[in-house]
């Protein structure tokens, strides 16, 4: 027995390296505002807005001929768009956890990432939304019916329906999720308006940044704002998704009529959101020159946690099958045994491969770090839980109680279209973010760079006479 | 407080600080002088400086509690204004007050009602948005610390309060700054 006085010391993690100051922060970060953007960057924007060209073009056809066009048929009355709703309401989620959960559990290394999981968040939140609205066919009419107001019709919304819980708990979500991203933006905005040299740039930025000038009194609020933003949000993301579930779980159709949707809902959407954040920053740290910021131990946390609600996912899935041999209900056998084995058993294998198996391999510390696995394991995530929805919509809904009733759901040229052209409508926006917004927090990377006192500015500019402004 | 005059006055004196342990002590020093009006500024929020500059708890907490339940309550009364009196009308076989189907709604419009409350309430505290408002040194943003000593408003000056800018410059020096300037406010300051 050592009878020593041993102490162990942790140090603080590293969470920038390369030796940055706060200067080289702004200056890194700024960077890809402040110059002309290159050609990939115009190849990629050019694809984004053909995707999305071909999509509008496509849902303008469908607008004029009706829904025919699509793969709807009876009883398959949902299709790919609600798939894609739900899909793209649950990788918004991840930004969320990221800015409100982690923050709350004081996990340092979001700093790097939460910018672009939020503007993320609010991008694909914007995409889901197109989906239930020209899901209708005449989206002029579901933009309003949608709101309760008062009309000459003398009707009011039904607000025992889970569709309109959704209009409430997906508009606030996107107001939140926006309102808390512009308040954390304030600060860089700030930054950005005072190192700007351009005139047209600097009365943007002066605009944007409301005024804010760094005062401690501000900062206290400000600090406060953020806080019970974060703790609103929090329970706000676990609602959204859950509200989403039961537009399918307070039905009566097999498949879709269980409890353990809303956590099984949730754990999907922040496992499909990661990989999409992981997806994205993997390309953003190489093109953007920001692989000091966003490290290696930040993407091998990001993978870790894809690792475990994937596992958490899967626990559904089994969980799922047990209830329904458990539950004894004939129907609701029979939903799951064809859902892995029936016509569609293509899209379960898929779905479970993707989902369940394929982040195994993040078990290991090197396929965790290394960048291509990960970047390839993130695809697979995102394909998976593409194919989770569809699994869940189609599969339910294609072999219901009556077999005079049941049909094979194919979809058409206009429901892949549309599809493509909601990945272009997403991209476009998260493009034009990266040319016009700091894609890191600035103000909170510098908040935890842990420099050593008298180390405040490694090699500081030489202080100079600057005009006064008042 | 006549600021709104186009002759620039002088605001207060601002010294600069390199780092932020620097900041704190030296705001701490003046909190405890004799000045009364005065800030820090610094490139992110550096924690201890609402103990060093005596600031109180921000209430905004209230704030997101008062609004959260006017929300709630809003969330409820619409809902049971349009179900029970207006339109009342029996759906699924429940009763017209069904409250436990309204709770998602009540819940929804608490957050809404709350975060964009408080966000409000920040920027009116704050004296947000202000596009007069510019920073006093372009460095702030990036990685200077300063301290604002602040001139008395009028009124104050009416009272005798006097103000020496040699002085309070002198004084910021003392306290560790590197360099001290005046600034003068134009506008709404």
């Amino acid at each position: 027995m050592s009878t020593s006085t041993e102490v162990t010391t942790f140090k603080s993690e590293v969470l920038v390296t390369g030796g940055k100051s706060f200067s080289d922060v702004n200056n890194d970060i700024s960077a890809p505002l402040e110059r002309f953007p290159a050609k990939t960057w115009w190849a990629c924007f050019s694809i984004a807005i053909a995707a999305f060209g071909l999509g509008a073009a496509l849902a303008a056809d469908m607008f004029m001929n009706g829904l025919g066009v699509l793969g709807l048929n009876q009883p398959n009355g949902w299709g790919i768009f609600i798939v894609n709703f739900v899909f793209w309401v649950g990788i918004g989620h991840a930004g969320t956890l990221i800015s409100a959960v982690l923050f709350l559990f004081r996990q340092k290394w979001r700093t790097a990432i939460n910018r672009s999981a939020e503007a993320m968040t609010i991008f694909a939140v914007m995409t889901a939304l197109l989906f239930p609205v020209i899901h209708t066919g005449r989206p002029w009419y579901a933009a309003i019916w949608l709101l309760p107001y008062p009309n000459q019709r003398h009707l009011w919304v039904n607000f025992r329906s889970p569709l309109l819980w959704d209009v409430f708990a997906v508009g606030t979500y996107f107001t939140i999720s926006l309102t808390f991203w512009f308040v954390g933006l304030i600060p860089d905005l700030a930054s950005i308006r005072d190192r700007a040299k351009n005139p047209i740039r600097k009365i943007i930025y002066t605009l944007l940044s409301v005024g804010w000038r760094g005062s401690n009194k501000n900062w206290s609020h400000y600090e406060t704002t953020y806080m019970i933003l974060a703790g609103l949000s929090t329970p706000l993301v676990l609602s959204v998704h859950s509200v989403v579930s039961f537009d399918f779980a307070t039905s009566n159709l097999p498949g879709w009529h269980t409890t353990i949707f809303p956590p099984y809902f949730v754990a999907g959407a922040i496992f499909s959101g990661f990989a999409m954040v992981v997806t994205l920053l993997v390309i953003a740290r190489e093109v953007f020159n920001l692989k000091d910021y966003i490290t290696l131990n930040h993407l091998e946390k990001m993978n870790k946690i894809i690792m475990a609600t994937g596992m958490i996912v899967g626990y559904a899935y089994s969980c799922e099958f047990f209830i329904a041999w458990y539950s004894g209900n004939p129907f609701e056998r029979f939903a799951f045994i064809n859902r892995a084995f029936g016509p569609y058993w293509w899209a379960y294998w898929i779905m479970v491969s993707c989902n369940v198996f394929i982040p195994q391999v993040f078990w290991l510390r090197k396929a965790r770090r290394s960048i291509p696995v990960m970047f390839v394991v993130s695809l697979f995530v995102n394909i998976g839980m593409w194919f989770e929805r569809f699994v869940i919509v189609v599969t339910s809904l294609h072999r219901d109680f009556v077999p005079s009733n049941w049909k094979y759901y194919v979809p058409t040229w206009y429901d892949w279209g549309i599809t493509l052209g909601s990945f272009g409508w997403f991209f476009i926006w998260f493009l034009l973010f990266c040319r016009v917004l700091p894609v890191i927090a600035m103000a909170e990377v510098k908040g935890v760079m842990n420099l050593e006192e008298g180390d405040g500015s490694h090699g500081p500019v030489p202080l100079k006479e600057v005009p006064a402004h008042g | 407080m006549d600021n709104q005059s186009k002759v620039p006055h002088l605001a207060g004196v601002i010294g600069f600080f390199s780092d932020p342990h620097q900041l704190l002590r030296a705001t701490e020093k003046v909190r405890d002088s004799s000045y009364k009006h005065f800030d820090a500024f610094s490139p992110y929020p550096v924690h201890g400086m609402d103990a060093a500059q005596g600031l109180k708890r921000s209430p905004l907490p209230l704030v997101t509690f008062a609004a959260g339940l006017t929300g709630g309550s809003l969330g409820f009364l619409l809902q049971y204004w349009t179900s029970v009196i207006d339109w009342p009308l029996i759906v699924g076989g429940k009763p017209l007050n069904s409250w436990p189907a309204f709770v998602p709604v009540m819940f929804e419009c608490t957050i809404l009602f709350a975060g964009l409350a408080t966000v409000g309430a920040m920027f009116l505290l704050n004296g947000l948005p202000n596009h007069k408002r510019k920073a006093f040194d372009p460095r702030i943003t990036r990685d200077q610390f300063a301290l604002l000593i602040e001139a008395p408003v009028a009124l104050e000056e009416d009272q005798g309060v006097k103000f020496d800018e040699g002085k309070t410059a002198e004084f910021l020096k003392s306290i560790g700054a590197k360099e001290v300037k005046s600034v003068y406010s134009e506008g709404w300051f």
